[in-house]
C-alpha cells in the first residue's frame, strides 16, 4: 500500500478558526495518522457535531458528516454499525461531547462500538463565544453567562470514559503534534471505542491557555488495568499526556444470524393450513 | 345468518382471555373467514384486567362495528373501565358465568341479552380443564365454527410440549360447545368465501415487513409503547438478512444512528412513537438539509406528553407534517389499514431513497397493536433506489448539485474521489457551508422542488366511488369510513371516499380531481383539535360545504358515528 503524503487529506476549505486556535494542529496531526496508517482518503469517514472543532470533517478530503449538536457519536455508531469496513473517526468539543451529548458519550464507552473518539478540549463554547463548558474551571469568571464562576466541579471525561468501560482512553495536547499523531494512530489501531482528549487551547476566549504547553507533562505508561486507570486520572491534574488505559474487551459487532430470505419471513405469517402455500 | 360477528371476551388477570381470542382468531381463519383483533388492557405491567375485541367476517375487515354482538365475560372484574371500548345495544348477547356474581348495570342496562353458562363449573369437569377454553368452545358454537378447527389450533399450540394439556382443552372445548344449546339463538356467520394465500398479521410487522421489503437493512430504536413490536420483530428478523438492528441509548440517539447508516448507503428505519418523535425532529431537519434518506414510523398514542401509552388517537399529524424549525420539506405518508401498514411503509421506503429525504409514516396504536387475517399482497411492491453519483471523473464533485429535479446523485463513503462532508448548515452545491443568500434560495428551491415535482401515482390516496358528498379522511379512520359510505348506500346517500396516504407534500391538483364535482364534504379523522381539517384547509381548495366531525381518541372510530352524519348531510337540500 501506498503512504499518501498527509496533504492529501485536507480539503482547500479554509478553516473558521481564530488565528492560534489548537485545533489547526490537531486537524494536521489527524491527517498525518491518516496517511500513517496507510489509508486512503474515501475509506475514511469523519463524523461531528456543532462547535468550533466540529467544523472539522470539511477541512478533510474524507468522507464528512456534519450533523446537529451533541450527535455525533451516535451518526458515527451507525456508519460504523453498516459500513463496517470504513475507518470512522468522530471529532468534537468538550461542549457537544460532554455535555449536549453526554448520554451517547456514556453509552458509546458502554457499547464499545470500533470508532475512534477524538475531543478537542478548550473548556469553552468558542462558537458562541465564551460560555463555561463541562470542563470548565468553577471559577473561571470570563463569562457574561456566569460572571461569578459556574461553582460547579468540571466534569472528568478520561475517568468517566473508564468507568464507562471504553477501550482506550487517552489525553493528548495540540502543542504537540506529533505525538498527538502517534496517539490518534495507536487509537485507530486499538480495537473498540477510543477516547482521545486533545488539550486544544481557545486563545480568543482562553487566553491563559497558552500556558498549557509550559504544564504538561509525559504521563506514566499506559495501563490495561481499569482501576489502576482510575485512580490515575481520579488523581492527576489533567496535564499528564499519554495514552492512560488500554482494554481488551472486543468491540461490539451486531449478532450475525443464518441467512433467511423476506420470503421465508413472510412464510410465517401465512395462516395455518397454507404453510405450503407460497405467497 | 350474518356475514360479520363481533365478539368480545373479558376477563382479569390469568383468566387466559388473549390466549383464548388467539385461537379463536387462528381458528376462523383457517377456516377461511377473516378477522380484526384488538385488545384493551388495563394499566397493570403484567396480567390485570384485558379485553379482547374479535371481529370476523367473510371479507376483508378494516374497521371494528358498532356493537359487539357477543360478549363473553369470565369476570366482572373492574368492567366499568372497558364499558366505554365495549359497546352492546338490544340485540347483543351477554355470556356470563353464575360465579362471577351479577352482569353490571352499566352492561345490562344496554338492554343485550343474558345468558348464562357457568364455564367455571363445567371446567371442573374435565381434568385440568379451564374456563376459557369452555368459553372458546362456546363462541365457536354461537357463530357456527366447525369445532375440528379449534382442535387444529389446539394442536398446534399444545399437542407436542404439552399433552395432557391438549386434552383438557378440548374437552373443554366440547364441553363449551355442547352447553350452548341452552344460550338461546347463536350469531351463525356466513360460509367463508376466502381462497388465495392469507396472512394473520398486525400492523406492526406488517409496517417492519414493509421495510425490509422496501430495502431497509439498519434500524436502531428505543423501545416505547406502542411501536415496540415492530422493532422486537425487526431484531429477530434484520440479522438473517444481513441487516442491523441496535438497541440505542435513547431517541436521539436512534435517529442519528440511522443518519449515519444511511450516510454509509444502508436504507434505515426507525419507529417510535409521539414522545419519541418529538425528541427527533431536530434529527429530522438534518436529514432534510443532509437529503439523508431515512424512514421513521411514529405508531401513534393519546396525547400529549405521555398521554394514553396503549390507546388510539391521530393526533401526531400537526407535529410530523409542521413540527420542523425552518423550511423543510419531507413526506409524511399514512397507511390506512393493516394490510396497508406493509405497504405504506414500503413506499415510504421507496420514496426516502428515490427523494433523499426523510419520510414520517403515521401508523397508530389501532393498527399497530391489532392483528387482523390478510390476504397475501400479490405485488412485490416498490423498492427504494438511490440515484448514486457517477464514478468520479475529474471535475470536482457536487453532492447538492442544482439539478432540474431537485434530486443530486449521491456518492457514499467508499466510492473513490467523490468525498463530500453531508452538513446540516446550510450550504452551496459542494456542500461547503454558506450563508450567502444566494445559495440558501437554491438549496431551499432544491429540496421543496424534488418533492413537489415527482409523480406519486396513484398511490397517493384512496378514492373510491363518484357521490356528491366526498368523505375525506386519512389512517385508521379509513376503513371505518368506507365501510359507513357503504352503509349509506343502502339508504340511498352516495358518498365518495378520499384518502391521502401521501401527507406531505400537499398534491393540489390530484386532491381536485378528487374532490371534482363534490357538493359536500365531511372531514373524518381522530384529533380534538381538528388537525387533519385544518390541514385540508391551509393546504386544498376544498369545494361546497364542508363540515368536520374530529373527535379524540381512545374510542376507536366506528362506522355508525359517520353513518350518522352522512346520513344528515344527505337529507340537505
Amino acid at each position: 500500500m501506498t503512504r499518501l503524503d498527509p496533504k492529501e487529506f485536507k480539503s482547500d476549505v479554509k478553516p473558521v478558526w481564530c488565528p492560534g486556535c489548537g485545533d489547526y494542529a490537531v486537524l494536521s496531526s489527524l491527517t498525518k495518522s491518516l496517511a500513517e496508517l496507510e489509508l486512503l482518503p474515501h475509506e475514511v469517514a469523519v463524523v461531528s457535531g456543532i462547535g468550533c472543532s466540529s467544523r472539522l470533517p470539511a477541512y478533510t478530503n474524507c468522507y464528512g458528516f456534519h450533523g446537529v449538536h451533541g450527535r455525533a457519536l451516535a451518526v458515527g455508531a451507525g456508519l460504523k454499525l453498516a459500513r463496517p469496513e470504513l475507518a470512522v473517526v468522530v471529532a468534537g468539543g468538550d461542549g457537544d461531547g460532554f455535555s449536549i451529548g453526554g448520554n451517547h458519550f456514556l453509552h458509546a464507552c458502554r457499547r464499545n462500538v470500533d470508532l475512534t473518539y477524538v475531543v478537542m478540549d478548550n473548556r469553552v463554547y468558542g462558537m458562541t463565544k465564551g460560555q463555561p463548558s463541562p470542563t470548565t474551571e468553577a471559577d473561571w469568571e470570563n463569562s457574561a453567562m456566569a460572571p461569578h464562576g459556574t461553582g460547579v466541579q468540571p466534569f472528568n471525561p478520561l475517568a468517566v470514559a473508564v468507568a464507562a468501560g471504553a477501550n482506550f482512553v487517552a489525553r493528548a495536547f495540540s502543542g504537540d503534534p506529533n505525538g498527538t499523531a502517534a496517539i490518534v494512530s495507536e487509537a485507530m489501531r486499538h480495537p473498540g471505542f477510543s477516547l482521545v482528549v486533545v488539550m486544544s487551547p481557545c486563545v480568543t476566549y482562553r487566553e491563559e491557555e497558552r500556558e498549557w504547553k509550559t504544564l504538561v507533562r509525559p504521563a506514566p505508561p499506559a495501563t490495561d488495568d481499569a482501576a489502576e486507570a482510575a485512580r490515575r486520572l481520579m488523581g492527576d491534574d489533567g496535564f499528564n499526556i499519554g495514552v492512560v488505559f488500554k482494554g481488551h474487551r472486543a468491540p461490539w459487532m451486531p449478532r450475525a444470524a443464518a441467512a433467511t430470505a423476506v420470503a421465508d419471513l413472510e412464510r410465517r405469517f401465512l395462516i395455518r393450513g397454507q404453510a405450503a402455500l407460497s405467497s | 345468518m350474518t356475514s360479520s360477528v363481533t365478539i368480545a371476551l373479558y376477563g382479569s388477570g390469568g383468566a387466559g382471555v388473549m390466549t383464548a381470542a388467539n385461537m379463536l382468531v387462528d381458528a376462523a381463519a383457517a377456516a377461511g373467514w377473516y378477522a380484526l383483533f384488538g385488545r384493551s388492557s388495563g394499566a397493570q405491567i403484567r396480567g390485570g384486567e384485558a379485553a379482547a375485541m374479535v371481529r370476523l367476517a367473510t371479507h376483508p375487515v378494516e374497521s371494528v362495528d358498532d356493537a359487539i354482538d357477543i360478549l363473553l365475560a369470565l369476570d366482572w372484574q373492574n368492567m366499568q373501565r372497558f364499558a366505554a371500548e365495549l359497546p352492546l345495544g338490544p340485540h347483543s348477547v351477554i355470556v356470563t358465568d353464575p360465579a362471577a356474581g351479577e352482569v353490571p348495570e352499566i352492561m345490562a342496562g344496554s338492554g343485550a341479552r343474558v345468558a348464562v353458562l357457568p364455564m367455571k363449573e363445567l371446567a371442573k369437569t374435565v381434568p385440568g380443564g379451564r374456563a376459557n377454553m369452555v368459553g372458546l368452545g362456546a363462541v365457536a358454537a354461537l357463530i357456527g365454527l366447525p369445532p375440528e378447527r379449534l382442535t387444529e389450533v389446539l394442536g398446534a399450540s399444545l399437542k407436542a410440549k404439552h399433552a395432557d394439556a391438549f386434552d383438557a382443552s378440548v374437552a373443554a372445548v366440547r364441553i363449551g360447545a355442547e352447553a350452548v344449546g341452552g344460550l338461546g339463538r347463536g350469531r351463525p356467520l356466513e360460509p367463508p368465501a376466502a381462497s388465495g394465500a392469507r396472512w394473520a398479521i398486525t400492523g406492526n410487522q406488517a409496517a417492519g415487513l414493509g421495510a425490509l421489503r422496501g430495502g431497509v437493512r439498519f434500524c436502531a430504536a428505543y423501545p416505547i409503547t406502542p411501536a415496540t413490536e415492530m422493532l422486537e420483530w425487526l431484531a429477530g428478523a434484520l440479522p438473517g438478512l444481513g441487516g442491523v438492528f441496535v438497541q440505542a441509548e435513547d431517541e436521539l440517539a436512534s435517529i442519528n444512528m440511522c443518519i449515519g447508516a444511511s450516510f454509509g448507503g444502508v436504507p434505515a428505519l426507525t419507529a417510535t412513537s409521539g414522545p419519541g418523535l418529538s425528541l427527533m425532529i431536530e434529527a429530522l431537519g438534518l436529514a432534510v438539509a443532509s437529503e439523508t434518506p431515512l424512514v421513521v414510523v411514529d405508531v401513534q398514542r393519546g396525547g400529549p406528553s405521555t398521554g394514553i401509552p396503549t390507546k388510539s388517537e391521530q393526533a401526531d399529524l400537526d407535529i410530523a407534517v409542521h413540527g420542523l424549525h425552518g423550511d423543510a420539506p419531507h413526506l409524511v405518508v399514512a397507511p390506512q389499514s393493516i394490510a396497508d401498514c406493509l405497504f405504506a411503509t414500503q413506499w415510504a421506503v421507496h420514496l426516502a431513497e428515490t427523494l433523499q429525504a426523510p419520510c414520517v409514516v403515521l401508523s397508530d396504536q389501532s393498527l399497530g397493536q391489532s392483528r387482523a387475517v390478510i390476504d397475501a399482497p400479490s405485488d412485490p411492491g416498490p423498492v427504494g433506489r438511490r440515484a448514486l453519483a457517477p464514478a468520479a471523473r475529474g471535475a470536482a464533485y457536487r453532492r447538492y448539485a442544482l439539478t432540474a429535479a431537485g434530486i443530486s446523485p449521491l456518492a457514499v463513503p467508499g466510492m473513490p474521489g467523490l468525498q463530500f462532508t453531508a452538513d446540516g448548515l446550510e450550504h452551496g452545491e459542494t456542500g461547503t457551508p454558506s450563508a450567502q443568500a444566494a445559495d440558501h434560495a437554491a438549496q431551499l428551491d432544491k429540496r421543496s422542488r424534488k418533492l413537489t415535482g415527482y409523480d406519486y401515482g396513484p398511490a397517493w390516496a384512496t378514492v373510491e366511488g363518484a357521490g356528491d358528498i366526498a368523505v375525506v379522511t386519512w389512517g385508521s379512520c379509513t376503513g371505518p369510513a368506507r365501510e359507513a359510505i357503504a352503509r349509506a348506500a343502502e339508504h340511498g346517500v352516495l358518498a365518495r371516499l378520499v384518502a391521502p396516504r401521501l401527507l406531505s407534500p400537499a398534491l393540489p391538483s390530484a386532491m381536485a380531481a378528487a374532490l371534482a364535482g363534490a357538493r359536500r364534504v365531511l372531514v373524518v379523522e381522530q384529533s380534538h383539535s381538528g388537525q387533519f381539517h385544518k390541514h385540508l384547509r391551509a393546504e386544498y381548495d376544498l369545494p361546497g360545504e364542508v363540515e368536520s366531525f374530529h373527535r379524540p381518541g381512545p374510542l376507536p372510530m366506528r362506522p355508525g358515528e359517520i353513518l350518522a352524519r352522512l346520513l344528515e348531510m344527505g337529507e340537505r337540500p
